[in-house]
């Protein structure tokens, strides 16, 4: 059972002399308070004598890679819709879905000490434990596989100069759906980058295997076998990821990692080459975007449309003006709006040009 | 573990031989420091110094700075990122690269400090563990740590002046820094470090001494203390102050130059459009006590509905008004000037200052719209505002724009107005000041300016005239607005 978090606790936390491994419990469901925690447990926490183990789950988000591009990951459109943010995390690695049915497990140890096989399989062990018929085991690329096709858990790792980390997630009740729709981006074919691709596999939830297996149960046993590794029996210690008190510095990490600058400006640099339908006179014709985007900001623009639906001047000018804004939904709003202004247009051709703005925002 | 002393006396040695100064290169970073302030080391002290050794002496030798094993039977890694670039100065441990093997990340820290020489990969090229990654100027007294020690002998070095530990948390932090610390009184433990990995730099130092002294004063976004009533502050509708956004500037003492892009570009368009239009200027000043006195009754109402009620509704409600006696104000002409459109919506602009820039997001129909739906809408816009989420909808569609500058300053102004409108108006902030009533008797009245511009190609000075006068009647004597609200 978890304690509540008291000051006693924490000096217990931070003293030398404490036991060797400590299991941390978020009190946070926000994936970037508990993605700041980590963060900021990584840049100030001395892991050489006493290794930690994170766990925590979070409201729907979708989590990238360092060096990925949310755009191929996920459907950035749906996700903003759905009010499902978006983050990239610091380490590197595939995207996942987190949802309140995935658990995330860190594993912070020193260099020395870092070892994935071994973490996996203390997870492992805490699933038969609670389960003892499952047929769960650790890949050689790190993954947890149920029955020997479906990924329950994807791995992530993050080696600082003196402390690592290993993260992974554990599927128990994610909403599946919600999933699949989230992670299947809208653009994916028309994007060209050198952005770390993920690897998509089918996926299971583990109460589907076994419905005594839900997120509290599971993270239970796996505190328990992490303590029991060193050769310790205790509670995990409840954190508040938004305790800046206890963590000095950790309110500017979690808005870092929230900033568009980050989460999207980070992208490695990439080309999406896409069309779309707009209707011209009782037939349907195709309007060709290209857009070369670096650090989140236009570089290279061109829109091509059919003569008789938007005269090509028109189409020059609006690409012009998006070169050096953002590749986002309220950037572009910006940008058209002056477009208008600047250049006035025939009531007609201003409602394609309206069609055409928002064929544009759909796909940021 | 025998060897561990002769390592750690070497250290120490090396320490003696070269005080802090004479470690690494002169950096940039302090020099720039405040030189009044007590713990900068001023130049002239320079030269003083027995053991000083600056970098601008003769460069030293260019040690080639190889990957290290990063363990797992790990071959090669792919670049990411790199975060120095030739000719940047580093210290040792600072993060040089970002490389990525096999689903994990790792960061590369210097193992000397030194001037950046070369790039030996490009981004996602793929480097041979043993191989070089960036060649290091160095000042020729570093001590060489041996590659693969680097865990035990980072261990040791914690016991001495390297690191200070409280209660299990490293704090990273170099010997000068640790030192100005000691010097000012500071625990090291109660600072929040801003540089890599979290490591405190002389500047976190300075921050957190001043922070304490209350030298720097907490940053002023409330523009609402330049008007001079109490209650005109409470009317500040434009969300927060230009002052907390920081316009790129080019380096004190040279000229800069940089391309207009994206919003600044959008802004120039729009603008060099709009003063094709012939403007003419109407300027007159209202009496706002009556309606001050309204806003305070029906604050507390509104804000039990959820609402925040500023003067802005009403506002814009009398212009609504006005407009449906003269519609004109409310159209639109096209480029060559031959026809006019009238509007039938009143799409009322509000200009926005915004992170972004100046914003211009419309409320929609208001001569549908009671003062309370108005305001409901303008907090919607202002949220949307703040947070930089403004929509194509919300920014299109606008006939008629008002603009709130007075919340940040001014009296009278001359507004630009926005095609395709004909109008526009700007209203300066609220006075209190002297005026005399019926009575000849001195009495205090809430003054504001309003300035107006129109297209001259198809409004004359009588309409505007005649439009002011009936929203200034409007606002003036509030109770008559509910003899015109539809």
């Amino acid at each position: 059972a978890s304690v509540p978090y008291s000051h006693t606790e924490r000096e217990t936390f931070l003293a030398e002399h404490c036991r060797p491994g400590v299991v941390l419990k978020s009190a946070s469901c926000d994936i970037f308070q508990n993605l700041a925690f980590e963060d900021w447990i990584h840049a100030h926490v001395d892991v050489e004598k006493r290794s930690i183990l994170f766990m925590c789950r979070n409201r729907p988000a979708v989590v990238i890679g360092r060096h990925q591009n949310p755009w191929q990951e996920c459907n950035v459109p749906l996700a903003r819709e759905r009010g499902i943010p978006v983050a990239r995390r610091r380490s590197g690695g595939g995207t996942v879905f987190h949802d309140l049915g995935n658990v995330n497990l860190t594993f912070f140890s020193s260099r020395k000490r870092y070892d994935r096989q071994r973490n996996l399989r203390i997870v492992t062990r805490a699933l038969r434990q609670l389960s003892p018929n499952l047929d769960v085991h650790a890949t050689e690329r790190f993954d947890i596989l149920l029955n020997k096709q479906f990924k329950i858990s994807g791995t992530a790792a993050k080696l600082g100069r003196t402390g690592a980390y290993h993260h992974c997630t554990l599927l128990c009740s994610a909403d599946r759906a919600l999933l699949s729709a989230t992670l299947r981006s809208a653009c994916a074919a028309g994007i060209r980058s050198n952005a770390t691709p993920s690897v998509a596999a089918p996926v299971r939830n583990l109460r589907d295997e076994d419905p005594t297996l839900n997120c509290d149960a599971v993270m239970e046993a796996v505190a328990s076998q992490y303590y029991a590794d060193f050769g310790l029996s205790a509670p995990a210690v409840v954190v508040d990821p938004t305790d800046e008190l206890s963590h000095p510095g950790i309110r500017r990490i979690t808005q870092e990692l929230q900033a568009w600058d980050w989460v999207f400006g980070k992208t490695p640099a990439f080309s999406l080459d896409t069309s779309f339908e707009v209707q011209c006179e009782a037939c349907d014709t195709k309007v060709n975007l290209t857009v070369g985007v670096k650090s989140g900001a236009i570089e290279t623009c061109s829109i091509e449309s059919p003569q008789d639906w938007l005269p090509p001047a028109m189409c020059r000018e609006l690409s012009g003006l998006m070169v050096g804004s953002r590749f986002r939904p309220s950037d572009m709003a910006v940008i058209f709006t002056a477009f208008l202004r600047a250049n006035p247009q025939s009531h007609e051709l201003e409602n394609k040009m309206h069609i055409l703005c928002e064929k544009v925002v759909a796909l940021m | 573990m025998a060897t561990v002393p002769l390592r750690v006396s070497i250290r120490f040695a090396g320490r003696l031989v070269c005080p802090r100064y004479g470690c690494r290169p002169w950096t940039p970073r302090v020099l720039t420091a405040d030189p009044g302030s007590p713990f900068h080391p001023t130049p002239t002290r320079v030269p003083q110094e027995r053991f000083f050794r600056a970098g601008h002496v003769a460069p030293g030798p260019i040690l080639p700075f190889k990957l290290a094993d990063i363990g797992e039977g790990i071959r090669e890694v792919v670049v990411k990122e790199w975060y120095v670039k030739e000719g940047d100065v580093v210290s040792q441990f600072d993060s040089i690269c970002e490389v990525q093997s096999d689903k994990a990340s790792v960061t590369i820290t210097s193992r000397y400090a030194g001037i950046i020489r070369k790039l030996y990969h490009e981004v996602d090229s793929t480097a041979l563990v043993g191989s070089p990654l960036v060649d290091i100027e160095t000042d020729g007294v570093q001590e060489e740590v041996p590659q693969e020690d680097v865990v035990e002998t980072l261990a040791v070095s914690r016991g001495g002046n390297a690191h200070q530990e409280v209660k299990g948390q490293k704090t990273l932090a170099t010997p000068a820094v640790r030192r100005l610390a000691m010097e000012s009184n500071v625990k090291l433990s109660e600072v929040v470090g801003t540089g890599n990995d979290g490591r405190i730099l002389k500047e976190d130092i300075l921050n957190f001494l001043s922070s304490q002294t209350g030298a720097i004063l907490p940053p002023c976004s409330d523009h609402k203390e330049q008007t001079l009533s109490s209650e005109a502050a409470a009317r500040a509708t434009a969300p927060v102050a230009p002052l907390a956004r920081h316009p790129s500037v080019p380096v004190e003492g040279k000229n800069g130059t940089e391309r207009l892009k994206g919003f600044q570009k959008a802004m120039a368009k729009t603008m060099a459009a709009a003063l094709k239009i012939p403007h003419f200027g109407y300027c007159d000043e209202v009496d706002l006590t009556k309606l001050v006195r309204l806003r305070s009754e029906l604050k507390d109402a509104a804000e039990m509905r959820g609402v925040k009620l500023s003067y802005m509704p009403f506002f814009i409600k009398a212009t609504s008004l006005g407009l449906l006696q003269f519609p004109i104000l409310n159209a639109s002409v096209d480029e060559s000037c031959s026809n006019i459109t009238y509007k039938a919506a009143h799409n009322i602009g509000l200009a926005m200052d915004t992170p972004q820039g100046l914003l211009v997001p419309n409320v929609k129909n208001v001569q549908a719209l009671s003062i309370f739906e108005i305001a409901a809408e303008l907090n919607r816009l202002q949220a949307l505002g703040a947070m930089g989420q403004l929509g194509t909808a919300d920014l299109t569609g606008g006939t008629f724009t008002i603009s709130n500058i007075g919340s940040i300053g001014g009296t009278y102004t001359k507004p630009v107005i926005l095609p395709p409108e004909v109008a526009i108006g700007a209203l300066g902030k609220i006075q209190v000041l002297p005026r005399l009533n019926p009575w000849d008797e001195v009495v205090k009245a809430h003054i504001m300016k309003v300035s107006w511009s129109a297209d001259h190609r198809i409004i004359d000075g009588a309409t505007m005239c005649r439009f002011s006068n009936l929203w200034r009647s409007y606002l003036e004597n509030p109770a008559s607005m509910v003899l015109d609200l539809k």
